[in-house]
Parts: C-alpha cells; sequence; structure tokens
C-alpha cells in the first residue's frame, strides 16, 4: 500500500547508480552503508533535492517538486558530514527553542557559546540538534556519528529513536559502522558496484 | 557674465611633463620598478586625452544624434568590458557582459536622460556639451560601484558556498541563505560613493567642481552643480548594485533553490 509509506523513491537517478526504488513507512529508520564515493551523500543530496536529478521523491504523499525547495528542505532534512556555522554565538543558528539540549550532555548555557570555540565533536552533536530544532518529517543523517565518543555516539542514537518514535518521523542513516547501523535501524542497505543490495521487498 | 579663464599653452603642459619626468627619472635611479608604467601612463593619457578633446570638438559643433549615439554605445561597452575585466572570478561568456551592460544601462543612462529632460533641461536633449560629461561622470562611478559589488558577491558566495549549501539544507529560502553576503556586497559597492559625499568640501573639492571654478564659474554656481552630480551618481550607482545583486543571486539559485555555480563562473565545473 503506497498510502502507508512515508517516504517513497521512485526511479530516484544519481549517476554511478542504478535508479533506486525505496518506500519507508512511518517510524521506520534505514541503515545505509557502502565505500567512500559509492554515491551515499549524492542519494541524500538528492533526496534533499539539493542536487539536480531524474526521478521522484514522495514524502507523506506530497511530491518534491509539487512544493518550494525550501519548504521540502523544511520537512526533509539533511545532515551533512559536516557541520558548517556561520555567526558567532550557537544560539544564532537556531530559529526556534531547543528542547533537547540536555539530551546530548549540554548544559543550557551552550546557547551562548562561541562557535570558534566548539571542538568538532561539539558542534557536529550541536548541528543534530539544530537539524531537529525545525521539526522535520524525514532526517537523512550522514554519518552523524563519525567525530564522537562512543558515550556520545550512544546519546545520538537514543536522541534519534526518540524523536522517530514521539513524531512517527522516518531516518535514513549512513554509517560505516555495522553494528550501530543494527541498533538504530529497522532494515540495513549496502551500496556495492553501483547497485544497492538488500533492497528485497518488491 | 563670465569671469576670465585663461586657455593653457603647449610649453605650460611640457613645464607640467617635466614633474612627471624628474619622477621617472628619481624612480628608476632608485630602482623602484614604476618608471616604466608611470611613462607608459602617462604617455597614454596625453594620447587619449587629446583624442577624446579633438572627438568631442567635433562633436560639440555638429550636435549630430547619430555621432553621439556612437560615441554613447562606445563608452557603455568599454565600461561593460571592463566590470567584467575587474572580477576576480570570470562570470561566464555573455551572460556576464549582459549584466554589466544591463545594469549601466538601466542606471547610468536613464539617469543622464532624467537629469538632460527635467533637471537641466536641454535643448535638444542631447546637448552633448551636458550629455556627454554627464554620462561619462556617472558611467565611471556606477561601473565602480558594480565592479567592487559584483567582485564580492562572487567571490564571498563562492569562499562559502559550504555554508550557503548548508543554509538551504536546513530550510532556508536562497534569499535567507545570501542575505549576509547580499548586504556585505551592497555595502562594499557603494562605499565609495558614501565617503565621497561625505568628504566632499571638507576633505576634498570635487574634481568637476574645481574644473568648473578653474575655467571661470561662479563657485556657488559649480556647487550646485556639483550636488546634482552627487545625487545622480549616488542614485545611479546605489540602483546599479541593486540590479547587479539581484540579477547574479537569480543567476547562482535555480528554481529548486540549488547553488549553481556552474551556471555562473567560467571554471567551476
Amino acid at each position: 500500500m503506497t498510502t502507508t509509506a512515508m517516504l517513497r523513491l521512485e526511479d530516484l537517478k544519481i549517476p554511478s547508480l542504478e535508479p533506486v526504488n525505496l518506500m519507508v513507512a512511518s517510524g521506520e529508520c534505514i541503515g545505509l552503508s557502502g565505500e567512500s564515493g559509492c554515491g551515499k551523500t549524492r542519494l541524500l543530496r538528492a533526496i534533499a533535492d539539493m542536487d539536480e536529478h531524474d526521478g521522484q521523491v514522495y514524502a507523506e504523499d506530497i511530491a518534491q517538486d509539487q512544493v518550494r525547495a525550501h519548504e521540502w528542505r523544511r520537512r526533509v532534512a539533511l545532515l551533512p558530514a559536516e557541520s558548517l556555522w556561520w555567526f558567532d554565538t550557537v544560539e544564532q543558528h537556531f530559529s526556534a527553542h531547543q528542547p533537547h539540549i540536555g539530551a546530548l550532555g549540554f548544559e543550557p548555557d551552550v546557547m551562548q557559546w562561541q562557535v570558534s570555540r566548539c571542538s568538532s565533536g561539539e558542534k557536529q552533536r550541536l548541528s543534530i540538534l539544530r537539524l531537529l530544532s525545525g521539526c522535520p518529517r524525514v532526517l537523512l543523517l550522514d554519518e552523524p556519528t563519525a567525530n564522537l565518543d562512543a558515550g556520545n555516539a550512544g546519546r545520538v542514537e537514543e536522541l534519534i529513536r526518540n524523536y522517530l518514535a514521539e513524531h512517527n518521523a522516518i531516518a535514513i542513516w549512513v554509517g560505516h559502522d555495522a553494528e550501530q547501523l543494527t541498533r538504530v535501524s529497522q532494515r540495513q542497505f549496502r551500496i556495492r558496484d553501483g547497485r544497492i543490495d538488500g533492497m528485497d521487498e518488491a | 557674465m563670465k569671469a576670465e579663464f585663461i586657455a593653457l599653452t603647449a610649453p605650460d603642459l611640457m613645464l607640467a611633463s617635466l614633474l612627471v619626468l624628474a619622477l621617472i627619472g628619481l624612480g628608476a635611479r632608485l630602482r623602484l620598478g614604476v618608471s616604466q608604467t608611470l611613462a607608459v601612463a602617462a604617455v597614454r593619457t596625453t594620447v587619449q586625452l587629446l583624442l577624446v578633446g579633438l572627438i568631442l570638438e567635433a562633436v560639440f559643433t555638429q550636435a549630430r544624434l547619430s555621432w553621439i549615439m556612437l560615441i554613447i554605445l562606445v563608452m557603455m561597452t568599454v565600461a561593460s568590458w571592463e566590470i567584467l575585466a575587474r572580477q576576480k572570478r570570470k562570470l561566464k561568456g555573455w551572460w556576464g557582459f549582459g549584466v554589466s551592460a544591463f545594469s549601466l544601462f538601466i542606471s547610468s543612462f536613464l539617469i543622464t536622460l532624467l537629469a538632460l529632460f527635467i533637471v537641466i533641461g536641454a535643448d535638444p536633449w542631447y546637448t552633448p556639451q551636458y550629455l556627454i560629461p554627464l554620462l561619462g561622470m556617472l558611467l565611471g562611478n556606477t561601473m565602480n560601484g558594480i565592479a567592487l559589488g559584483m567582485d564580492r558577491l562572487v567571490q564571498t558566495a563562492w569562499q562559502q558556498r559550504g555554508v550557503i549549501e548548508q543554509r538551504l539544507m536546513l530550510g532556508q529560502k536562497d534569499s535567507d541563505a545570501i542575505r549576509e553576503i547580499a548586504r556585505d556586497s551592497m555595502r562594499a559597492g557603494m562605499i565609495p560613493i558614501i565617503n565621497a559625499m561625505a568628504a566632499a568640501g571638507v576633505v576634498s573639492l570635487p574634481g568637476m567642481m574645481t574644473g568648473q571654478i578653474l575655467a571661470g564659474s561662479p563657485p556657488v554656481e559649480a556647487v550646485k552643480y556639483q550636488i546634482l552630480i552627487m545625487f545622480l551618481v549616488t542614485s545611479g550607482t546605489g540602483f546599479a548594485v541593486i540590479t547587479v545583486l539581484q540579477l547574479i543571486t537569480r543567476r547562482m539559485f535555480d528554481t529548486r533553490e540549488r547553488l549553481r555555480f556552474d551556471r555562473l563562473l567560467k571554471e567551476a565545473g
């Protein structure tokens, strides 16, 4: 049934990858792995409509080109592997109040921090909070715990899991750690030789 | 009631050129590496200005519309090329030229026409004694503003393309994602003329006004013209920079609010 799918990729075409067809249900998390350069990031960028592409993407039965691009990206939010910041303080990058601060081990005064003094790990955790503060329906996470120690990686996993459950949202989690992907996701796929293996549901 | 004005003779100019020659000599002696460029520039300015003087004299006595249009066309084309030549990152082909020419046209040219018709009321409107100097001053200043604003916008956006994309990913509109950069570029384009207005009469005496006074106009008359020019130049520069920022930003993003330097720049594949 297509109506239950929250995210649907139809013949999505990325260079060096066969057309992708995928259905993801509400609350579900998909794990995606593959060697670097295989097209994982480009796939996420196409879903977020950051690159030109053929094929169609639906989120809650709204087609990508049916809404304006920035509205689409508010629903379908991409977390890039490296987060970037452009104002001086952390707070200036948040539009709304951020309820998850404690969940990633920060004190409330983190909002007054200077971005230039944050470590790469702190920036990565903050960028996840920043992503969630917009309440997106679909999270596209490109190696969200790459710079984090085991403790913080665990916190991020739990935060994402809770977010998905609470909002009935979905996530595509790109990572290299097979154990982590099994922990966080219900289904795992691997990109190999331009094909996505494990795309079993036909 | 024009006061007497003293015409310069060739020997007068030669005396002045001795100063430049002395400077060239001193520069060479101290091996400062400016002598050659200085000599070339001095010769260029003499030849160029003499030629322009001859052409203008011919045009002023004839006052034929077709000649004047040709001169206007040449001035605007050269100014457009000059803008492109000053860009650190080269814009793609005819598109870059078109943006420069279009924004010069709607600022410098239209404002010059406005001034001729409404403010000065020259008869006929294309009276070259008014049209050509006015357009020249507007073009010179607008060209600077456009060149500076465009360079700042393209250069900064290119350096910060990662940040712009990050902001787009967070669901910002393209106009929001580039807001600070656009603001900065507007300032870069406008600062020379804003400074000139603030300093006029106190720190510097504007060239046109000085020229009129030297040519025997009463100072207050010269000042009135100078104020007119300042306002024309400021609004011309402002409208031109805004036009350029709009056009380039539109080209930089596509309809799906994606950053598209491949459409804008030569070397960005």
